[in-house]
């Protein structure tokens, strides 16, 4: 039997933290300072929704499970791309005013709200998974564990967009109508890397979605809440399809001859 | 008279709610041509069902060739104490294997078995290892795949909503009323039928494993148009949410760890479910602990661990251990996967591979290795059996073009639902509404909007703007959670019901005060207004309904009625809107089951 677990920190005596939260939309905004009642176990989003229902009832946030399973509540806390609700109070100082912002890759709604509806039009561009013919007569197929454990990994992106966030293509270069960020490369990845899936997205990836960009400094993996390792696993796996697509001297010279 | 400054949208269906079941309906209505809009409270991809853990319960029988749909269906019943829609669980337990290999034809990637087919993984009240999963994060594979399929249906989505009525005409559907949280505009949204898929309730109550948006929309919403609101009575209490630190108090720890072996236990140690197993499963639990882990290794001749009963039954089982002082430090018990390390090799990085976004959740949230450490687990408010009451066939509600399916709609689970029968649920069921929405409105049209019910219902929903001095809606919605969890919890008893009652009354006097500040853009204060009447009517529908039913079964413990009734067998509790505004609950005569399936219960018990 295994060993009973005690408390890493108290949960029974309260300290006041000073926050600093942005507040302002599209048109601009400022830090404003508010004091949350910090106990042991509180996370950054506990604290917000404090300041919310008892200071500013209109400030606003998203946030859905406060589990780390859904991806709403992206911020940056103390000018890093975090989710709020997996972001415990203890492992942030507290001597200065902790900071939340919005995400900066995104225009700004209100507060901390974004607008990123931009990565919904990514994905609709994306070509859809394509199965190959079913393997048996009932419409199934035949897949083992080892064959989907890549494609498992991709898969568990909850779409929160600190990636994109934090890629320095979207954020500092404003590239967005000739790059898709690290998230969709991991949503073709997973795709590409599926075993059913027949479609080629190769040359898509090439010309349309910018995957050339990508100079793989690996920012987006380190701040991915799932611990996906998006630019060795997916994002550079996919470059070598490129490569071997359309740099490749023999498959070039083969597809000269297939074009005539 | 045009409509006040809404902007008016036209569609044949309107699924409102983009969680497994609003976007299975949304897919199957647009495949048959109709123009269809799906209307949701958050961002796409964000749903409830995002956090759906353990898996998808389907007779494949892939891991166990003893099990099909009968099985199913037979254990669906005994598990919802046979207060389900007969119809539904035969529904259900049909078409469930179609609908999780048309997820893998979308590109769902479920977990494998060694001959490379859909894996199934043991579940609580499941005779068979039936669940189809992924890790435990099957909830975010589903709607990540009806998402990305979705897409490329033609569906209009409208993200970021709030609907604050249901329009009608006559005595049907005409559409939907509410306005976009990024602006605060009004907009009204014609349609043929409407289906909603709006989930559950959670957020009545304070210590709950479901997300902000749990407020009982659809089932107030319908209420309000007409509807009957079914089995409000019973509250699934799941046996296991966190229960420290405080600030993640209720979040779900799947019942997948039980699923894997995982043992609970109280301060002495002891497994102490072992100690009460009801009579309906005395033949379906292991003898010693032997047996109990030679059933949860795939052995067709062992019995299930008592862990693995249905979870009205585990968390009483925990609520009485903490009540006789055998509990954990922080009020619960313990929940120890670490012991099958002296099972399994390599058993830590087996823990790790099958319950990944447990291991993950507890080491971050909690400081608590769960491949060494035993996790702190108590009851938190889960799912509601109980809601829209609709055909069994077609999911269509007592209001003509209005449909529901999911957890928003009554009568698959009964008094108590399995695990795993959730997310199959949706997509059952889904399927269904859209296919039947669908039809019905292109069999009946469109219906004119009443300018005037719009007219009085945007100025309810903005009223709240008006009293600059008005009671902060948030400080109202946590006294009412304060109440249903302190008196309409899991353990209910006469005086403490009518008592809920009187502070549910005066809880809606304050509510009617409630005062927003700020103005109509992003404005959470406001969203929460809104919610707020949701919480209070369903709060009221729960508590009304559990007065009314004197006996204990499934999700409804009632202390002064401890024992089931027969007598309670034969009906139903129904909720509707009586003329003059009140709440009238009823009993309704259930329906004599169907011979060839009572034959089917009877075979199996």
């Amino acid at each position: 039997m295994a060993s009973h677990a005690q408390p890493v920190t108290d949960s029974t005596t309260t300290r006041p933290v000073q926050f600093k939260i942005w507040r302002g939309d599209a048109s601009g905004g400022a830090f404003e300072q508010y004091t949350a009642r910090v106990t042991g176990g509180m996370v950054v989003l506990d604290c917000i929704h404090q300041v919310q229902a008892e200071q500013v009832p209109d400030l606003a946030c998203r946030w859905n499970c406060k589990a780390g399973k859904c991806g709403s509540c992206s911020a940056e806390i103390n000018g890093k791309p975090a989710l709020m609700c997996m972001t415990r109070m203890d492992t942030l100082p507290t001597d200065q005013p902790v900071t939340v912002e919005p995400l900066r890759a995104f225009p700004s709604i209100r507060d901390l709200v974004t607008d990123v509806s931009w990565n919904y039009e990514v994905k609709k561009k994306i070509t859809p998974f394509t199965p190959r013919k079913p393997d048996r007569p009932d419409g199934t197929w035949t897949m083992y564990q080892e064959d989907i454990e890549r494609t498992q990994e991709f898969r568990k992106c909850i779409e929160c967009f600190l990636c994109q966030d934090v890629c320095h293509v979207l954020r500092d270069h404003h590239k967005h109508d000739e790059f898709i960020g690290p998230r969709f490369l991991v949503n073709i990845a997973a795709l590409e890397m599926h075993p059913l899936d027949v479609a080629d997205r190769i040359a898509d990836l090439k010309d349309r979605d910018g995957i050339g960009y990508c100079n793989i400094g690996k920012c987006c993996t380190k701040v991915c809440p799932e611990s996906i390792t998006i630019t060795d696993n997916a994002i550079i796996p996919l470059k070598e399809r490129v490569v071997d697509e359309f740099y490749d001297p023999i498959t070039r010279l083969l597809r000269i001859f297939r074009s005539k | 008279m045009s409509i006040p400054e809404a902007i008016v949208h036209e569609h044949d269906v309107i699924v409102i709610g983009a969680g497994g079941a609003g976007l299975r309906a949304a897919i199957e209505a647009s495949a048959t041509g109709a123009k269809v809009a799906v209307i949701c409270k958050s961002l796409l991809g964000k749903a409830h069902t995002v956090m759906a853990e353990g898996g998808m319960a389907a007779a494949m029988g892939h891991v166990d060739d003893r099990d099909n749909w009968e099985v199913h269906f037979a254990d669906t019943m005994r598990g919802g104490g046979y207060l389900n829609n007969w119809v539904m669980a035969e529904h259900h337990a049909k078409e469930a294997p179609d609908r999780v290999r048309e997820l893998e034809a979308w590109g769902a990637v479920f977990d494998r078995t060694k001959d490379g087919r859909i894996l199934q993984r043991h579940f609580g009240g499941h005779r068979y290892q039936r669940l189809a999963h992924v890790g435990d994060r099957t909830g975010l594979e589903m709607i990540r795949t009806l998402q990305d399929h979705g897409i490329h249906q033609g569906l209009d989505v409208y993200m970021e909503m709030t609907v604050i009525a249901l329009l009608r005409s006559g005595g049907r559907i005409a559409g939907v009323l509410g306005y976009d949280r990024e602006r605060g505009r009004l907009r009204v949204w014609r349609a043929g039928a409407v289906i909603l898929a709006t989930g559950g309730i959670g957020k009545a109550y304070r210590i709950t494993s479901n997300s902000w948006e749990y407020t009982g929309d659809g089932q107030s919403l319908a209420y309000e148009a007409g509807a009957e609101i079914m089995d409000m009575e019973f509250i699934q209490f799941h046996p296991t949410g966190m229960v420290w630190p405080p600030s993640v108090r209720g979040l779900l720890v799947t019942e997948g760890v039980r699923g894997e072996g995982g043992a609970l236990r109280n301060s002495e140690g002891r497994r102490f479910m072992w100690d009460d197993i009801p009579e309906a499963y005395k033949n379906q639990v292991a003898a010693d602990e032997e047996e109990a882990w030679r059933y949860v290794c795939g052995d067709k001749n062992a019995q299930r661990p008592p862990e693995l009963l249905t979870r009205d039954h585990v968390a009483r089982c925990i609520n009485r251990e903490v009540k006789a002082g055998r509990g954990s430090p922080h009020g619960g018990v313990f929940l120890d996967i670490a012991w099958i390390k002296s099972r399994v090799p390599n058993g830590e990085e087996y823990i790790k591979k099958k319950l990944p976004s447990m291991y993950h959740q507890f080491m971050q949230l909690a400081g608590v290795d769960i491949t060494r450490e035993a996790m702190e687990v108590g009851p938190t408010t889960h799912y509601c059996m109980g809601g829209v009451r609709v055909d069994g066939d077609t999911q269509m509600s007592s209001v003509p073009g209005l449909f529901a399916a999911g957890e928003v709609a009554a009568g698959l689970h009964g008094a108590n639902r399995l695990g795993g029968n959730s997310l199959s649920d949706l997509v059952v069921f889904g399927r269904r509404a859209g296919e039947s929405a669908a039809r019905w409105a292109k069999e009946h049209g469109a219906a004119p909007v009443d300018n005037a019910q719009v007219e009085s219902e945007t100025a309810r929903a903005l009223a709240p703007f008006d009293r600059l001095n008005g009671e902060n809606p948030y400080a109202i919605q946590s006294d009412l959670q304060n109440v249903m969890q302190r008196l309409v919890g899991m353990v209910r008893v006469q005086s403490e019901l009518e008592e809920a009652l009187g502070h549910i009354a005066s809880l809606r006097a304050r509510a009617a005060n409630c005062g927003v500040v700020g103005h109509r853009e992003y404005n959470p204060g406001w969203h929460t207004a809104i919610d707020l009447r949701n919480l209070l009517l369903v709060s009221e529908m729960i508590t009304k309904s559990a007065l009314l039913r004197p006996e204990s079964r499934g999700g409804h413990f009632r202390e002064d009625f401890p024992l089931r009734s027969e007598e309670c067998t034969g009906f139903n509790l129904v909720a509707s809107r009586a003329d003059d505004g009140s709440m009238n609950i009823q009993r309704r005569q259930r329906p004599p089951i169907r011979a060839d399936l009572q034959a089917i219960i009877e075979r199996m018990k």
